[in-house]
């Protein structure tokens, strides 16, 4: 178990607010919703770090806040109490810097593809010329591979390819940070791959600081620098924080040879499936 | 474009419109014999001596110099089908723009705001249960004079729906649309246009369609009361007169022109909604 490097973050929080590069710091955050039965806390205490352009992902059990905790560095929620600081700033309200790509794709249905991902763009750089944000648009959809399709509405895309502008839309306004809401949740098991892939290469051309939810733990392990396991709700917590070391640029063939794989693949499933069970499993 | 237009042969143009021209052909076929029917039925029973209402055969005979020339105008309310027609089409358009205008207005505004919502919509869920005719006494009564009168009856009747629909079309963005603009934090008036707008037009043409039908009916009522030219009137004029095959007539134009202004609002609302959810 000497490769897990497994930690658990609220251990050791003053250490990690010393670090001098941190890019993004969630701090002590608590959020506690008001229900008729009274106050209910999704969750408490929670501590993490992330450095400029890492790519990480967040695995834990439907009710665990893990889209609560992405709201709250999205900027649609705000702490209970704690803050999230951006390089410093604190966090609060959406903004173009922390681009998000929804669960369901949240595509405008009567724009195109091309003016789906324009209206993000002239939003972003209102100073740019026309030209220029055309030229933008055109370069992100040829990045996910949609110049055919550019002026298409989202009606008469695939799910994958919807999820590809959505991507384009993202990406094309440069964000600091990108979160990704389970965002290959919905797609079939080749396109799925088929974007993983895609996002892995855009995220190494734009270095990117990347957050993303998954329920797939092959897709964190093939994805993520590290990755994030909460515990089960109310009042989750980070459970666990799993380091994966494969190198880049990663091969899904090669890393699933390696017996590290299963190795982490396993501990991951313990975590999530032995030590904190969901009840409802 | 041009390779992909060319790949494709030129009969199959008309193969893959067979279909259509067979199924709208069939459509057409049996409401044309169902029609034909109907009238059949009428003919039979209003054929003996003194029928109570006119046999179609008989309307047609009656009403063939009104039919041939609907263009005629021998001054006053002396005049052909068209320009009775015309001058009730006329105080519609005026009305039911103005209705739509202000409707859609209002409804943005009523929509936006949970409380001038909650606010409001008890008095509109009661002013629009309120029969149009009833209005135009106190149209009357406000305006001094016939012709203003015609057309608030048009835009108190057609408002109500278009207010409402276009109100609950705003609330019912979804928000997934609204989180996409707070994240790109676009502006007001951009939100408007590439947002609200186009999320709600569904719902305002679903008003403006029910709007137009009820500003048709209205119109038919309140000109009967007010006289002048205009269907209305022709319609109680020809009962004053006892020409009841000319009532018949003009019946069967105003559910004609019913029909496709319900058509053009519906073609509208296709044309200036094409991508959206349907």
């Amino acid at each position: 178990m000497q490769t897990l490097n497994g930690q658990t973050t609220t251990a050791q929080p003053i250490q990690v607010n010393l670090q001098r590069d941190t890019f993004l710091n969630i701090q002590d955050v608590s959020k506690v919703y008001a229900t008729p039965k009274g106050p209910y806390t999704v969750l408490e205490g929670v501590n993490l770090t992330v450095q400029e352009g890492e790519f990480i992902c967040i695995i834990g059990h439907s009710g665990c806040g893990k889209t609560t905790l992405l709201n709250m560095v999205s900027g649609f929620a705000q702490p209970t109490k704690g803050v999230v600081l951006l390089q410093d700033q604190q966090i609060t309200q959406p903004g173009p810097d922390r681009m998000v790509v929804f669960q369901n794709y949240s595509l405008l249905p009567w724009k195109t593809a091309f003016e789906n991902v324009y209206l993000a763009v002239k939003a972003a750089f209102p100073e740019k010329s026309k030209a220029e944000k055309t030229a933008i648009v055109t370069e992100h959809l040829e990045l996910v591979g949609l110049t055919e399709a550019a002026h298409k509405r989202p009606h008469q895309l695939s799910g994958g390819m919807k999820q590809r502008v959505a991507i384009a839309r993202a990406l094309a306004i440069r964000p600091q940070v990108l979160i990704l809401d389970e965002p290959f949740g919905a797609l079939d098991a080749i396109t799925k791959e088929e974007l993983q892939e895609e996002l892995l290469q855009i995220w190494q051309d734009h270095r990117c600081t990347v957050l993303m939810i998954t329920h797939d733990i092959d897709e964190a392990l093939f994805l993520a620098d590290r990755l994030v396991m909460m515990t089960n709700g109310p009042a989750a917590n980070i459970g666990e924080i799993l380091d994966i070391p494969f190198r880049r640029p990663r091969n899904r063939a090669q890393m699933t040879e390696d017996p590290k794989y299963y190795e982490l693949r396993n501990y991951a499933l313990d975590f999530l499936f032995r030590r904190y069970a969901h009840d409802d499993d | 474009m041009a390779v992909s237009s060319q790949r494709r042969p030129r009969p199959s143009l008309l193969d893959a419109w067979m279909p259509t021209i067979k199924t709208q052909g069939r459509k057409f076929l049996t409401s044309a014999i169902a029609l034909f029917i109907v009238l059949a039925i009428w003919q039979l029973l209003c054929s003996g001596e003194n029928p109570v209402l006119p046999a179609p055969l008989t309307v047609l005979n009656d009403t063939w110099e009104l039919i041939v020339d609907p263009f005629f105008d021998n001054g006053g309310t002396d005049k052909g089908l068209f320009w009775h027609i015309f001058a009730s089409l006329q105080r519609v358009a005026i009305g039911f723009t103005l209705a739509a205008i202000i409707g859609i207005l209002v409804g943005v505004i009523i929509g936006s705001s949970p409380l001038i919502y909650d606010a409001l919509d008890p008095i509109f869920q009661v002013l629009r249960t309120v029969p149009p005719l009833a209005w135009l006494p106190i149209s009357l009564a406000a305006f001094q004079n016939n012709e203003p009168s015609a057309i608030f009856v048009i835009f108190i009747t057609a408002i109500w729906p278009i207010l409402i629909n276009t109100a609950v079309g705003v609330q019912q963005v979804p928000n997934d649309y609204k989180n996409v603009s707070r994240v790109l934090q676009l502006s007001k008036i951009e939100y408007f246009f590439n947002v609200l707008f186009p999320a709600t037009v569904p719902y305002i043409f679903t008003g403006l369609r029910i709007g137009v039908g009820l500003s048709w009916l209205a119109i038919v009522a309140a000109e009967m009361l007010i006289g002048g030219v205009g269907i209305g009137f022709f319609i109680w004029d020809a009962w004053n007169s006892s020409l009841i095959s000319e009532i018949i007539l003009a019946l069967v134009y105003v559910g004609i022109v019913g029909l496709i202004l319900d058509k053009i609002v519906l073609l509208v609302g296709r044309l200036v909604v094409p991508g959206g959810p349907q």
